[in-house]
């Protein structure tokens, strides 16, 4: 086993950012849905916008930051272990089969990861992104004004945002449960923290 | 690939900053010190009218002032004839009625119910002298009553019965020497006492108003704005602004907040978007009727029980009239929460002989609005509930003669009898009366626009963002966040979030418990 920095100083700020954004959002936006009373509707409304704009901002870091490291090339899908990856989750895991699939610098993602987080960057995170902004620059339909971007009311957007709301609930949850199944319970969420990670030695180059 | 990363991220933050910027409302300067500045200086009458020899003589008869008024003020007595102050009538256009002249003069509510026949009495608030019947001269300029709304001596008063005449106690030169802009006390002396008494008919307009704080109204608080009626009831050539949808019908000739305020007062850019569909007046009343109680039910079935034979009156501990023999039992409110509507600024009403819906209640005037309507906004009003003389076989509301200066005229606040009052009010009006006659459900609705409180005590968003029991839960043709939710999304959501941890609890379970037994059985 040696260490290695797998998560650098960025990624590790973009990381728990979002985190905190993340579940700051859905604590704001889950009082504005009527869920629950924390800040004051009217300070959640606010709250939430503010956390909005920093999210967006965020992303166009993170955007750079995929860009100009190649860090995207972690998330283009590939089939190869897909499925005893799989198979790891599913049965694997309960025998203490050893991982399918050895995680390097190149390669943070297994098959599965890879496929998540590319729907979710390029599915969820979007739509919320979008839907979000529709919902906050929402115009009434009125006489005289713009009619280009003419919604007959909020219902539409606010489902559809209230929707990726749950689902992005679900994935947290998901998300922090899958972080146990590493080498060790914790030694996911110590990587996160301190970027360094104990991996199995090479035994000859990495793909990539 | 980094070629296109520098253009990709200004693209991105461009596009954030454009979305923002085509779409930020301008909120407007801070207008209420302005105004507060503006409306300080209060005006002072331009000349003493104690001066002019023309007024330095005695009056016998109030026409003989008018006269007097307009030997000075040429002309100005055509303007106040074309006015609905006059006529108690305007031209309106009714959807789907066309163009009817409507007003006091010919329709019906559901208080007093009516003036015809009854002028001698409710007329006493009519700005002219002598219609107490229906052969007023309309035409006849030394009719007008100037003094209604001109007097500045706080001493002019009309007589009750009086058909509009001063009462005999007035002495008209010293009225017409303090003549001036129209004061509250003008307004008020009829506005404040519609239907009967003090508050009966709005709810927000009442004799509190005279002199108050700004709690109950920060515009008409002496220690508010101290406004009087006309700086927002501006006038041009006597034809004022604002008007109560209890008569009218068409989206004109309004006084509104915006006049002074703006559409968009708030530094909050979310409230200012507010306003698009909810008047100002829906979170900046949050209650009406708060110092004298206003009438929100009128029951005339049962009117005429008499004492001994003679009509009484039953009060409640704060005054208010629970029973009256001559206009049956009332409902009273007082802090009273508004209801809400739609309302576009126009109105259709029960005219005069109209065949009732068989939907019960009958609207005596409805509000036009919905949230599809760009026009519409959420107003609050006050809506007046009541039972009133019908004719079952007609279909018809009935015009009753209530007021009668003798016994033996007709008046059922005389006689009690409802078959003679009621022919005699209808032969009046020139409609048939059954000889049946029976009481039906009506509502009246009365947009709120006065007791406009300090803005600490606005509406606050959780009393409509809220799930249960919100101001506006009634309407419901339009999704509000806080309030509504999709069952599906809701289902499927909690369902996702619930089928996940039931996942990860399994999952975690098995995992816990094949590695205890793997421990267990790897020791010896």
């Amino acid at each position: 086993m040696k260490k290695i920095l797998v998560y650098n100083r960025f990624n590790r700020l973009w990381h728990w950012s979002q985190t905190v954004l993340i579940l700051f959002l859905a604590l704001t936006g889950f009082e504005i849905h009527g869920s629950l009373t924390f800040f004051g509707f009217a300070q959640a409304v606010s709250l939430h916008n503010t956390a909005a704009y920093l999210f967006l901002i965020l992303i166009a870091f993170a955007i750079f930051w995929h860009f100009t490291t190649g860090q995207w090339r972690q998330y283009i899908p590939t089939r190869e272990n897909l499925r005893a990856q799989a198979e790891y989750y599913i049965t694997g895991i309960f025998r203490n089969a050893p991982h399918p699939t050895r995680k390097s610098a190149l390669t943070k993602l297994n098959p599965l990861q890879r496929l998540v987080y590319l729907a979710l960057k390029m599915l969820v995170i979007p739509v919320m992104v979008v839907s979000g902004l529709l919902y906050m620059y929402y115009r009434y339909p009125q006489s005289g004004a713009i009619k280009s971007l003419r919604l007959d009311g909020l219902e539409d957007v606010a489902l559809l945002h209230t929707a990726g709301a749950f689902f992005l609930i679900a994935f947290v949850i998901a998300h922090v449960y899958l972080i146990t199944t590493g080498h060790t319970p914790t030694s996911n969420l110590k990587a996160m923290i301190t970027g360094y990670e104990e991996v199995e030695e090479e035994e000859g180059k990495e793909r990539m | 690939m980094k070629r296109f990363i520098i253009p990709l991220l200004a693209l991105a933050i461009t596009a954030v900053f454009y979305v923002a910027s085509i779409t930020s409302t301008d909120p407007g300067p801070d207008g209420v010190a302005a105004l507060k500045a503006k409306y300080a200086v209060k005006a002072k009458p331009s000349v003493d009218h104690a001066k002019f020899t023309q007024l330095q003589r005695t009056f016998r008869r109030p026409q003989e002032v008018t006269a007097a008024c307009i030997d000075c003020h040429n002309g100005r007595h055509t303007e106040v004839m074309q006015s609905s102050h006059w006529n108690w009538e305007r031209e309106e256009f009714i959807e789907g009625r066309g163009i009817r002249y409507v007003g006091k003069k010919n329709i019906l509510n559901n208080f007093c119910i009516g003036i015809n026949t009854n002028e001698q009495s409710c007329n006493k608030c009519h700005i002219g002298y002598g219609w107490g019947d229906k052969g007023f001269d309309f035409s006849d300029a030394l009719n007008v009553d100037c003094l209604a709304c001109h007097d500045n001596s706080e001493t002019y008063m009309k007589k009750s019965g009086g058909a509009g005449m001063p009462d005999p106690a007035v002495n008209l030169t010293v009225v017409a020497q303090k003549v001036g802009r129209p004061t509250r006390t003008n307004c008020g002396t009829c506005h404040f006492f519609g239907g009967g008494g003090n508050n009966v008919k709005h709810g927000d307009l009442e004799k509190a108003l005279f002199d108050t704080d700004r709690e109950v109204d920060v515009h008409m608080g002496s220690d508010g704005a101290n406004l009087e009626c006309v700086a927002c009831h501006t006038a041009e050539k006597h034809q004022m602004l604002g008007k109560v949808y209890s008569l009218s019908s068409m989206n004109r000739d309004r006084s509104t907040c915006e006049q002074c305020h703006t559409a968009t007062p708030h530094e909050n850019e979310v409230i200012n978007e507010h306003v698009v569909k909810v008047a100002c007046q829906t979170c900046h009343i949050p209650e009406y009727a708060k110092v004298n109680s206003t009438k929100l039910a009128w029951d005339w079935s049962t009117a005429g029980k008499l004492k001994e034979g003679e009509p009484y009156e039953e009060l409640d501990s704060l005054g208010n009239i629970l029973y009256a023999s001559i206009k049956g039992t009332f409902t009273w409110g007082r802090n009273v929460k508004p209801e809400y509507v739609w309302f576009n600024g126009t109105a259709s009403h029960y005219l005069t002989g109209d065949r009732v819906p068989d939907t019960a209640p009958i609207p005596m005037n409805t509000l036009h609005g919905s949230y599809d309507d760009p026009d519409a906004k959420i107003i609050p009003v006050k809506v007046h509930r009541a039972l009133q003389p019908y004719d079952p076989v007609n279909r018809t509301i009935i015009q009753p003669k209530t007021y009668a200066a003798n016994k033996g005229e007709g008046g059922f606040w005389k006689d009690f009898d409802w078959n003679t009052s009621i022919r005699t009010g209808m032969a009046y009006v020139g409609l048939p009366y059954s000889g049946q006659y029976t009481f039906a459900r009506t509502e009246m609705y009365w947009p709120v626009n006065h007791m406009v409180s300090p803005k600490g005590k606005a509406v606050g968003c959780t009393e409509c963002h809220t799930r249960e029991n919100g101001r506006i839960a009634n309407l419901k043709d339009f999704y509000m966040p806080g309030r509504d939710t999709n069952a599906a999304v809701e289902l499927f959501g909690t369902g996702a979030i619930v089928m996940t941890l039931l996942g990860v609890g399994i999952h975690a379970g098995v995992r816990i418990v094949l590695s205890r037994k793997r421990s267990s059985g790897a020791r010896p």
